[in-house]
């Protein structure tokens, strides 16, 4: 039998070293792939359009359809979110339907991209005959980014001080005027967080956006074309093992939008806190 | 004024409500292009045929339920280690500088696309698993290695909340009777988080049971109840993914039926999370 004090010298160390792993495994798929991806990265891998189904030339339709397709995903599921955080903290905080409303947010944010993906499917492709499309790839997004959007919202809302709704209704502002010029400005920093977040969520997704974008590899010109987005295009080449080098390449401008995109929303998030402590 | 003031609010319980619309319509579609097949063939065949080969009409997909099983219970035991060392030592050894620094980047991890991990795991563990371990590579163990590093973060950030959660008079009580730090999250903090820190694993769970397309590049997926770790299993994501672009007809219900069992299963986890953490915000 150890001695306490030994005892947990031992547990802090072990635990330690338990922490010290799960970030050395971040740090080393980050670095693998920016260590085989980056010397493939030039204007050319970027801008120009990908020959011989991938293994030469660039991901340029890719990055097109990534963006317009999170783009979609972010204006579709922005008013939704942010309208239904505003409604569940400033209309009614308690009460049957609240909770029920949670429940189902919180349920939502568990389904699998894969059911989202069959969903998405039926509805958009086949149902109303908007084929493997953009428009149907960036609905069915909007609908999985919708929880984590409303759930960021509902936060930076709730961070607000009452007492700022109390001068604005006490000058005789009503409710909406409330919301719309002082409740909304300052929770805007973390709303903000929410769809830069949502953002990232979309271009990672590969599951939903393959089962109702389709990988169509040519430049978009509608939003009833297909598309393939980089997680898509990254996928096909390293699944059917076109080719690794574009792979990688790939996986780098992924990884790297990734990280930026995360770094801005700490960021963003982190004057919220300032601002309110 | 006032009317105007109504009809926003209405708007706005609109956008409150499409929440449930969605998982209803979900749930809906699912279930109106599955449901024949499996009242068809059968719940029981259809759950625990061990069959499946769409060509000749058989759709048992219990391979596919034991493959999910299997993976998911080996990605639990990989996280799980690392996740709770994480939290704890973060929560109650790290200063909240440090803890400040490294909680983002371990919910970074999260971040990262679920194929660059299903490519991680064939460019780094295939060759580690051929060279040291034998088989092929593609594998249950394969698979639960790399899902166990995905549900990193989900249980570990949620752990981190719950034990945060822990008033701190129970620290101040349990370290002024003389216990020692080790001893005063053993018996006053880790019992007073548990309802969270499970919800949170149940949630790891439903990842790792819902997770597609990583599973897909390191699994195998060979229809096959596997006996052993090194074998190659399908879980039930993969079965949908898979034949998804070419099923027709029965094929393509009975893959729509596959997740309507996806479906009631992450379901019945989400419940349970739901309880669970509503039992440690009671608390």
């Amino acid at each position: 039998m150890l001695k306490p004090i030994l005892l947990e010298k031992l547990v802090k160390k072990i635990l330690f070293v338990g922490t010290a792993i799960t970030v050395f495994i971040l740090f080393f798929i980050i670095f693998y792939i920016l260590k085989n991806g980056l010397a493939v990265i030039d204007m050319e891998f970027l801008l120009s359009s990908p020959k011989d189904l991938g293994r030469a030339g660039g991901i340029f339709p890719c990055i097109v359809g990534t963006i317009v397709l999170s783009l979609i995903a972010i204006l579709i599921a922005t008013p939704l979110g942010v309208g239904a955080a505003i409604y569940l903290t400033e209309y009614t905080r308690k009460g049957r339907l609240i909770s029920i409303i949670r429940f189902f947010t919180e349920c939502l944010s568990g389904i699998p991209s894969i059911i989202f993906g069959l969903f998405g499917f039926v509805l958009f492709v086949v149902y109303l005959g908007f084929g493997w499309s953009i428009l149907s790839g960036g609905l069915t997004t909007a609908f999985m980014l919708l929880p984590t959007i409303i759930r960021t919202s509902e936060e930076a809302i709730k961070a607000v001080p009452d007492y700022y709704r109390e001068v604005s209704l006490s000058l005789g502002g009503t409710k909406w005027q409330t919301i719309v010029k002082v409740v909304l400005p300052s929770a805007l920093p973390g709303i903000a967080t929410g769809i830069i977040l949502g953002i990232a969520r979309s271009i990672e997704e590969t599951a939903v956006v393959i089962f109702t974008a389709g990988s169509v590899l040519h430049l978009p010109t509608s939003l009833f074309d297909s598309c393939r987005t980089m997680s898509v295009h990254f996928y096909i080449l390293a699944r059917e093992g076109i080719s690794m080098e574009n792979a990688y390449g790939t996986a780098a401008v992924l990884i790297i939008t990734i990280l930026l995109i995360n770094m801005f929303a700490y960021w963003l998030m982190h004057r919220l806190i300032a601002k309110y402590s | 004024m006032k009317s105007r003031e109504n009809l926003i609010q209405f708007g706005l319980l609109i956008t409150a409500l499409s929440t449930i619309v969605i998982h209803l319509l979900i749930a809906l579609f699912i279930f109106q292009e599955g449901l024949p097949i499996i009242l068809r063939v059968g719940i029981n065949e259809f759950v625990c045929g061990t069959h499946w080969s769409p060509q000749q009409g058989q759709f048992g997909i219990f391979p596919m339920i034991v493959g999910t099983a299997w993976i998911t219970a080996g990605a639990i035991l990989v996280s799980l280690p690392l996740s709770l060392s994480c939290a704890i030592y973060l929560s109650e050894f790290s200063t909240p500088k440090v803890r400040g620094t490294i909680k983002p980047i371990i919910e970074l991890l999260a971040g990262i696309p679920s194929v660059v991990y299903g490519f991680m795991g064939m460019v780094i563990l295939f060759p580690m698993i051929r060279n040291h371990l034998g088989g092929a590579g593609p594998s249950i163990l394969s698979a639960s290695i790399i899902l166990g590093i995905m549900i990193l973060p989900t249980i570990t950030s949620i752990a981190i909340d719950s034990l945060q959660a822990v008033p701190y008079s129970y620290r101040e009580g349990s370290l002024s009777l003389g216990a020692t730090r080790w001893q005063t999250i053993r018996m006053a903090i880790l019992p007073a988080a548990k309802s969270g820190i499970l919800s949170g694993i149940i949630l790891g769970i439903g990842r790792a049971v819902g997770e597609t397309m990583a599973v897909i590049m390191i699994s195998g997926n060979s229809v096959i109840i596997p006996n052993s770790l090194f074998d190659p299993a399908r879980t039930l994501t993969a079965n949908i993914a898979l034949e998804m672009n070419y099923a027709v007809g029965d094929h393509r219900q009975a893959l729509f039926a596959t997740g309507i069992v996806l479906f009631i299963t992450i379901m019945i986890l989400n419940i349970i999370a739901n309880v669970l953490s509503r039992r440690g915000v009671e608390k």
